[in-house]
């Protein structure tokens, strides 16, 4: 819908609105130039004596709990995506809010999944005003279409961190759903019919949170050990007969790429991992679930093998490959920011190098220091690169917002940052001159991994003294442009876009890097 | 000729993905072009520049073009168009041409490896583009058993585009033409367009294959084509087996005698083991017609994509028996193929070793190899520099 937005040219040459659903916005300034002074926002004060001295913090159901929490107009609620596609609460949290006659809520989830269609209902009866969060699927579409009243707000999962400890956002209700708790309110994530790992994406919701409600199909008598989200920040907790579908909390994205291509690209990324020297006796990496960066995986155990070189630790996303490098000695630690199958859920129970870890100390730029800088190698995808490097996640070449950030942007600081993708998709070619959406800035992004060749970027001259010697295919990311531009019958044209903005992209520190304007029919 | 009769090209069915549906109707109205794609704003407006561009060319000037398009790139869209207007006009004799491109324009050796041969079907573009990122020794364009019958016109406009088109990197540009009569349509169409090889299908006599011999031969005078074609003649029944020897020594392009054993053991009427009993004796003679000429013997191919064992195992069995290569049906096989027909170090080992031998009992004028106490013979020593030359192309060598 459209806002009187006032629009400047930010330093990536980006017009980024001044505001964003109210809030003062700053535009983006360049990597590490954005550092606000002062204190984060805070807890509210709270006092022992006004909560059941004996732990049970059980309410019947969770209209009651919302009631309690004082669900009221306006207020911004706030959810984790740790059940992925098969969450079962929000959608009710919205009907009840419906049928309690409360309008304009802001949903902050983590993510939201195509399971959360239902929503767009009370986004058109105006129960919800807005959402700020990775909008996938049938949200994406629907904002979009510019039908959504705010802005869609992007954000890594880093900066949503951020975002709270900034006060750009204050959580009025958190809702937590916890595969199990106890009626105090400790949650685990790591066992339960609805088990999906760990909590970490709710844990700052449990943190700064007027109220924050438990939600659980597992309730076992206090304490729950271990928790993974504390008792002392909880205010309700609400027992369900199913908080989710655990066929679709473990992720369908965990199957190795059976495409030659994809599998292609994943072995030459293993090689340039391995012939740039980056492979060596206790490195780390991270690469997440979709299937080239599986495959990577594999190809990079084997050599590890080969060459009798073990890794100190791993960034998951966990699965089962994952798992068996652990188990097998090929890495001290998994370091595990989400669970993608029942493997990695079982290894974080059972297996002490497997460490359930947060945005916060993953990825969150208020914190003093992250992991995400001190990663050896990162493998990454997108939708777009430029040949300046920039890089897109969010829109299509056509201007459709289809994707969260996810951690993507915050990984980007890794040591060596690759993004392993095919060159083009059906005839869309994957290196453009401008990517449509600005979502990671090309000073961090060192390579691009195609199955028409590998670009390194020119400000990393020494991966590009690395790889002379080798004899992997090295080329400029212009001369692979053209190759694949001269295959396609390319380049394709440009959408058109309106100036009606219909969300805007945050980088990791909380200034606005990019606005997604509407496209025009 | 009736109004309003539709002819269509392109896959009509299923999840169609980089490819489209071309839909032709006949009428006396001026030339209308539908594009329906879901590339909209990339795309639109240069498809439609294409279709007009490829009516002008063929001289229509009336009816209806409709296309329906899922990312199909220039040279795909401009084959099935051209279908499409063919199957209206069955007369019309222009092709629509798309311009060579320069990394089309490479030639091939007789003694080229022929380690593996991806084949990749006649009717499914999308899997040539990246086919040659593979690193295939050569890749077959397919126009006999992947495409049916009915779709054997389209495909050949589909290969005679990719021939002109498509970068195979390398790989040796093989097509497997039809049986009989087709075949020689098949080869009128892609002759001129810098094929390396021609695989012929079941061949059962040296007459056939001279015929097909000099079927290219006068398309290429015609066309003032210098370059050698090969022949990679496939024997696939009894009577082919029997007639192996006069068939590879049939023509001097001839590089190559392949065999294919569905049809082999469908002919002498017996089911198709992964032990191969049954179709030791052919392979044999195909290997004995080989050697005997100086040409490669090529297996047939392995068709459990997901076996890679089971590919290694018979990769190795096949070498052991003295084949030079095996048909390959997916990417993933090519790799097994390579690793499992590289030489073993104890082989390269030894070959150099009798290289050197050769080279010193040269040096000195002797008639006479030896190594040890061995004396080495002249087969011995070509079979030693065959192991070296695969060892320095694998890499293995240096």
């Amino acid at each position: 819908m459209k806002q009187n937005l006032t629009f400047i040219e930010n330093a990536a040459g980006r017009m980024v609105p001044t505001e964003v659903n109210g809030v003062k916005a700053v535009p983006f300034k360049g990597y590490n130039k954005h550092k606000p002074t002062g204190y984060k926002a805070q807890q509210p004060i709270r006092s022992c004596g006004d909560y059941p001295a004996d732990g049970n913090k059980r309410v019947p159901n969770l209209k009651e709990a919302l009631i309690k929490a004082g669900l009221k107009d306006g207020m911004t609620l706030s959810s984790h995506h740790h059940f992925r596609n098969g969450d079962l609460i929000m959608n009710q949290v919205f009907d009840i809010a419906a049928e309690l006659g409360i309008k304009d809520l802001v949903w902050f989830p983590s993510a939201a999944f195509p399971c959360h269609e239902p929503i767009i209902k009370h986004l058109d009866n105006g129960v919800i005003h807005h959402i700020e969060g990775s909008l996938n699927g049938p949200l994406g579409d629907y904002a979009s279409e510019g039908k959504m009243k705010g802005l869609a707000v992007l954000r890594s999962h880093g900066g949503r961190w951020q975002a709270v400890q900034d006060g750009e956002i204050h959580i009025d209700i958190a809702i937590i759903a916890a595969p199990t708790a106890d009626a105090f309110g400790n949650a685990t994530g790591d066992r339960g019919p609805s088990a999906c790992g760990l909590l970490g994406f709710g844990l700052v919701d449990s943190l700064y949170a007027d109220k924050s409600i438990i939600v659980t199909d597992n309730l076992v008598p206090f304490p729950c050990i271990p928790w993974q989200i504390m008792g002392q920040n909880i205010d309700y907790v609400v027992e369900l007969d199913k908080v989710g579908l655990p066929e679709r909390i473990v992720s369908g994205t965990t199957n190795i790429t059976k495409s030659p291509d994809r599998l292609y690209i994943a072995e030459l990324t293993a090689r340039f991992v391995r012939d740039t020297g980056i492979l060596r006796d206790g490195f780390s990496f991270q690469a997440g679930a979709g299937g080239t960066a599986l495959s990577f995986a594999i190809f990079l155990k084997e050599m590890m093998i080969e060459k009798k070189i073990k890794a100190r630790f791993i960034r998951g996303g966990s699965t089962k490959y994952l798992v068996e490098m652990l188990e097998e000695g090929l890495t001290d630690y998994i370091l595990d920011g989400q669970t993608f199958d029942l493997d990695g859920v079982r290894s974080m129970r059972e297996n002490e190098g497997h460490q359930d870890t947060s945005p916060f100390t993953s990825y969150n730029w208020h914190g003093k220091g992250n992991f995400a800088s001190m990663l050896d190698v990162v493998v990454l995808g997108a939708t777009e690169v430029d040949v300046n490097f920039n890089a897109n996640v969010v829109t299509h070449s056509d201007g459709r917002m289809l994707h969260g950030i996810g951690g993507w942007q915050n990984c980007l600081t890794s040591k060596c940052t690759i993004l392993p993708i095919p060159a083009f998709r059906d005839r869309i070619p994957i290196i453009v001159d401008r990517v449509t959406t600005l979502v990671g800035p090309g000073e961090l992004i060192d390579v691009i991994i195609t199955e028409r060749g590998i670009a390194i970027n020119p400000l990393r001259q020494d991966l590009i003294n690395l790889a002379k010697d080798t004899d992997l295919p090295i080329k400029t990311i212009h001369k692979l442009k053209a190759e694949i531009d001269e295959l396609i019958g390319g380049p394709p044209e440009k959408p058109t876009f309106t100036d009606e903005a219909i969300g805007v992209v945050k980088w990791v520190d909380g200034t606005v890097i990019d606005t997604i304007f509407r496209v025009k029919k | 000729m009736p109004e309003n009769q539709t002819y269509s090209a392109g896959p009509q069915t299923g999840d169609i993905r980089s490819d489209c549906q071309v839909v032709y109707t006949k009428s006396a109205n001026p030339i209308e072009i539908v594009v329906k794609t879901k590339l909209e704003v990339m795309y639109s407006k240069s498809i439609r520049e294409l279709a007009a561009k490829s009516l002008d060319s063929l001289s229509i000037k009336t009816g209806k073009l409709e296309i329906i398009d899922f990312g199909a790139i220039p040279f795909v869209m401009m084959a099935h168009i051209e279908t499409a207007i063919k199957r209206a006009f069955p007369s019309l004799k222009t092709a629509l041409l798309p311009d060579v491109k320069s990394h089309t324009l490479y030639t091939s050796t007789r003694d080229k490896f022929r380690r593996s041969r991806l084949y990749l079907p006649g009717n499914q573009p999308k899997l040539w583009l990246n086919a040659g990122i593979h690193k295939p020794d050569g890749v077959i364009l397919d126009l006999e058993d992947s495409v049916p019958p009915n779709e054997k016109d389209s495909a050949r406009h589909l290969v005679r585009n990719a021939l002109r088109v498509l970068d195979f990197f390398g790989a040796e540009r093989m097509v497997r033409i039809n049986q009989g009569d087709m075949g020689f349509t098949d080869l009128d169409a892609i002759i001129p367009h810098n094929v390396n090889l021609v695989l012929v299908p079941k061949v059962e006599s040296a007459t056939y294959l001279k015929k097909v011999d000099a079927h290219i031969q006068s398309i290429q005078n015609k066309y003032g084509l210098t370059q050698s074609v090969y022949l990679m003649p496939i024997l696939e029944s009894a009577r082919g087996i029997l007639k192996a020897l006069e068939i590879a020594e049939a023509s001097t392009n001839t590089v190559a005698l392949a065999i294919g054993l569905e049809d082999y053991t469908a002919d002498l009427g017996v089911p198709r083991t992964n032990e191969g009993d049954e179709s030791f004796f052919a392979r044999s003679v195909v290997i004995h017609a080989a050697r005997a000429t100086g040409i490669q013997a090529i297996d047939t191919v392995f068709s459990d994509v997901n076996d890679e064992t089971g590919l290694r195992e018979s990769v190795l069995e096949a070498k052991a028996l003295g084949f030079d290569g095996k048909g390959c049906i997916h990417p993933r096989q090519i790799r097994v193929v390579h690793d499992a027909f590289a030489p073993t170090q104890d082989e390269i080992d030894k070959a150099l070793r009798i290289v050197e031998a050769a080279k010193m009992a040269e040096s000195k004028g002797l008639g006479v190899v030896s190594l040890g106490s061995k004396m080495i013979d002249p087969p011995v020593v070509k079979r030693a520099l065959h192991t070296i030359n695969m060892a320095k192309a694998t890499g293995q060598l240096k």
